[in-house]
């Protein structure tokens, strides 16, 4: 009785040798500038070519400025790696959606808008988040450049086998909660390296009343909990996504198709090595205090203190993250002073998470002395919102309307916070300094943060009249 | 198979340890670091934001500025060492600034992998074992430590010795200063055999 992890993982086994990793073959394979420059040169001094281009697709989305494509350049250094993977898709035969491009965007966002992830697949990318295209049933985890290399040499991973985590989770999003809400909550419970050695099937009642772009946002965070993979088997709600989509198939393959991703799903019986249950019902907007995802609580809980914590390791890891965050134990974050407020990034950059934000920021300005940004996901992001009308909420509050990329996510594209800032972020990380040296990140959804934006402080969504309710596409 | 690198067999050399839990790839090399389009030279920024104050001057204390580190070659750490992002930068940061190997209780997954690819020994021992080392280290900086990859044991500091587990493909791997990337190359055939029976056939080049 297979999983459906088993099942995508035993349709993708090349070869299997005693004593070797199996090698598995990739669907897809998405490359950008950071991850990738030094694989090309591997690739060079080897003398060989890239085995499938046809199977690969390339944007530029980490380093980039967030500012309009004409501004004067103000990283040459960054400037020089996007340039160098441009260079090297062109040389390659590689699709590159570069800077400018009607698809460009981050490669998590743009890979399921263009249809090119689908269920069944194997998907790798030098990057962490790839667990995003599990939402639509694809075996999909992050890798390392000499893995990228070995992909564009190849078109193969050598990997053992991973062990299985089944996350149900039952009854359905409480109003204003939405699917970051759920995956912080999650990562709580299990903890940072909870998933490690595993990928997870999300499933349950609650997952399966999510949308596309909520299962996005929940499989996304999988690496946050130390699994490399995360997905959810497909549905109606995943062939409705997809239809219509360029690289999705059509006519008598997309029925054929259909059929066969049907037959996915983790068969009655199979038996996974860990079980987790979550009750839905319980579930309050989430926020962490601490500076790595896991350390996260419901919105209106309180810090933990330390004295109350008995393993003296994790206390004095606890005390020294309240420190970094000038945070005070036993009391709930409400009321803390913010300084930034980032809506975007692959967890939360998608038309759905704007429109929750917007939801927020409509008739409301952005609080003196509070610098709010919103990054689009992509250009197509950034078309959709702007078509609907949501950047003019956004400029009209005074918040600043940008260009897609990863910005303040990751703060290597000079979107940074200054020493010392607390930011509430719809990213997915809030080690120390991630978003900008002696930076101070709070992680949260959507409506969290535009709450945050426009009192000035960390507040509860619940208590702001505009909140959307938990499913996309409510707000009009 | 024909040797890319040198062979690692057994090594020993200084240890430092960073007596915490979850150190992120973003501590190990924070991202502005990776605007780099070289796998050369990141020792100067491993750690950049806990050795160094915002003028770039070293922080005092940090024990990667004191002169135990110098020729360290050993980094012990506590849980889960390497979570977070995917980065490669991570272990050419450790590797280029002179450690061999990471002595944890855990790993994440990616870098363990990126780790292996790199000669970099991700070596796990049991938590008690584990924390005897690491408050042994923390107490004397640059004690030293042997590690021999062809028995899987390492040598604390007080003479005792510790069996450890490398996955036996990489460890073939490391042994013989071979690559990965190689073994996969010669499977061309079989891959390609896959790709016909998928349907998966290349399109014609261009």
């Amino acid at each position: 009785m297979p999983t459906i992890i088993d099942k995508i993982w035993d349709a993708h086994v090349v070869s299997s040798a005693a004593d070797a990793p199996s090698l598995l073959y990739i669907d897809l394979h998405l490359v950008h500038e950071v991850t990738s420059p030094q694989a090309f040169d591997g690739l060079r001094a080897r003398g060989i070519r890239v085995r499938r281009p046809d199977l690969t697709f390339a944007t530029v989305d980490h380093s980039i400025p967030t500012t309009p494509p004409e501004w004067p350049v103000q990283d040459e250094v960054a400037a020089r790696q996007v340039a160098t993977l441009e260079a090297n898709c062109a040389e390659y035969g590689i699709p590159c959606a570069g800077r400018g491009h009607p698809n460009q965007g981050i490669v998590h966002v743009i890979g399921p808008e263009l249809g090119l992830t689908r269920p069944g697949m194997t998907i790798v990318c030098g990057d962490s988040h790839t667990a995003t295209h599990g939402a639509f049933a694809a075996l999909a985890f992050g890798i390392g450049t000499s893995e990228v290399e070995m992909v564009l040499a190849s078109q193969c991973l050598l990997q053992r086998r991973p062990k299985t985590l089944r996350i149900e989770v039952a009854g359905r999003l409480p109003a204003a909660v939405s699917a970051k809400d759920l995956v912080l909550a999650i990562i709580a419970r299990i903890g940072v390296d909870g998933g490690t050695g595993h990928v997870i099937e999300y499933a349950g009642d609650l997952v399966r009343a999510l949308s596309m772009e909520q299962r996005m946002t929940l499989c996304n965070m999988s690496i946050e909990a130390g699994a490399r993979g995360g997905l959810v088997a497909p549905d109606e709600a995943t062939f409705d996504y997809l239809a219509g989509r360029p690289s999705a198939p059509t006519g008598a393959a997309w029925d054929q198709s259909v059929a066969r991703w049907r037959a996915l799903a983790t068969d009655e019986g199979a038996t996974f090595d860990r079980h987790v249950s979550i009750d839905g019902r319980s579930l309050s907007p989430m926020i962490t205090f601490g500076t790595n995802p896991g350390m996260g609580v419901a919105i209106d809980a309180p810090v933990p203190d330390p004295t109350s914590i008995e393993d003296p390791v994790a206390r004095q890891a606890l005390r020294r993250a309240l420190d970094y965050m000038k945070v005070e134990a036993g009391k709930p974050l409400l009321g803390l002073h913010v300084d930034v407020v980032f809506i975007g990034s692959c967890t939360n950059g998608r038309l759905s998470d704007l429109r929750e934000a917007a939801a927020m920021f409509r008739g409301r300005r952005v609080a003196p002395g509070v610098r709010a940004l919103v990054v689009p996901g992509s250009q197509q992001v950034k078309r959709e919102a702007e078509a609907e009308g949501i950047d003019r909420v956004f400029r009209e509050a005074g918040a600043e309307w940008r260009e897609p990329g990863c910005s303040m996510c990751i703060a290597m594209n000079g979107d940074q916070l200054q020493p010392g800032q607390c930011a509430v972020s719809t990213g997915n990380r809030n080690f120390e300094g991630r978003q900008g040296p002696g930076g101070r990140t709070l992680l949260a959804s959507p409506a969290t943060a535009a709450a945050a934006a426009v009192t000035g402080v960390v507040t509860d969504p619940r208590h702001l009249p505009g909140h959307t309710g938990s499913f996309a596409g409510r707000w009009s | 198979m024909t040797p890319t690198r040198d062979p690692i067999i057994r090594f020993e050399g200084p240890a430092v340890a960073l007596a915490r839990n979850n150190i992120d790839t973003d501590q190990i090399i924070p991202a502005r670091f990776l605007k780099t389009t070289s796998r050369t030279g990141l020792g100067a920024s491993l750690f950049a934001d806990w050795r160094m104050e915002a003028d770039l001057t070293p922080r005092p204390g940090f024990i990667l500025n004191s002169p135990a580190a110098l020729g360290a070659a050993v980094l012990v750490a506590g849980w889960n060492f390497g979570c977070g992002s995917s980065r490669e930068h991570a272990p050419w940061a450790l590797a280029d600034f002179g450690f061999r190997a990471v002595i944890a209780a855990s790993f994440a997954d990616i870098f363990r992998q990126n780790a292996l690819k790199n000669g970099l020994l991700p070596i796990q021992l049991s938590p008690s074992i584990h924390a005897g080392l690491l408050s042994r280290v923390e107490a004397e900086p640059g004690a030293i430590v042997a590690v021999d990859l062809e028995k899987q044991v390492v040598t604390l500091p007080g003479g005792e010795t510790s069996a450890f587990t490398i996955d036996p493909f990489a460890r073939a791997c490391l042994l013989a200063g071979v690559d990965e990337i190689g073994y996969v190359l010669r499977q061309s055939d079989a891959i390609a055999r896959f790709e016909v029976a998928r349907g998966l056939a290349a399109p014609h080049r261009r």
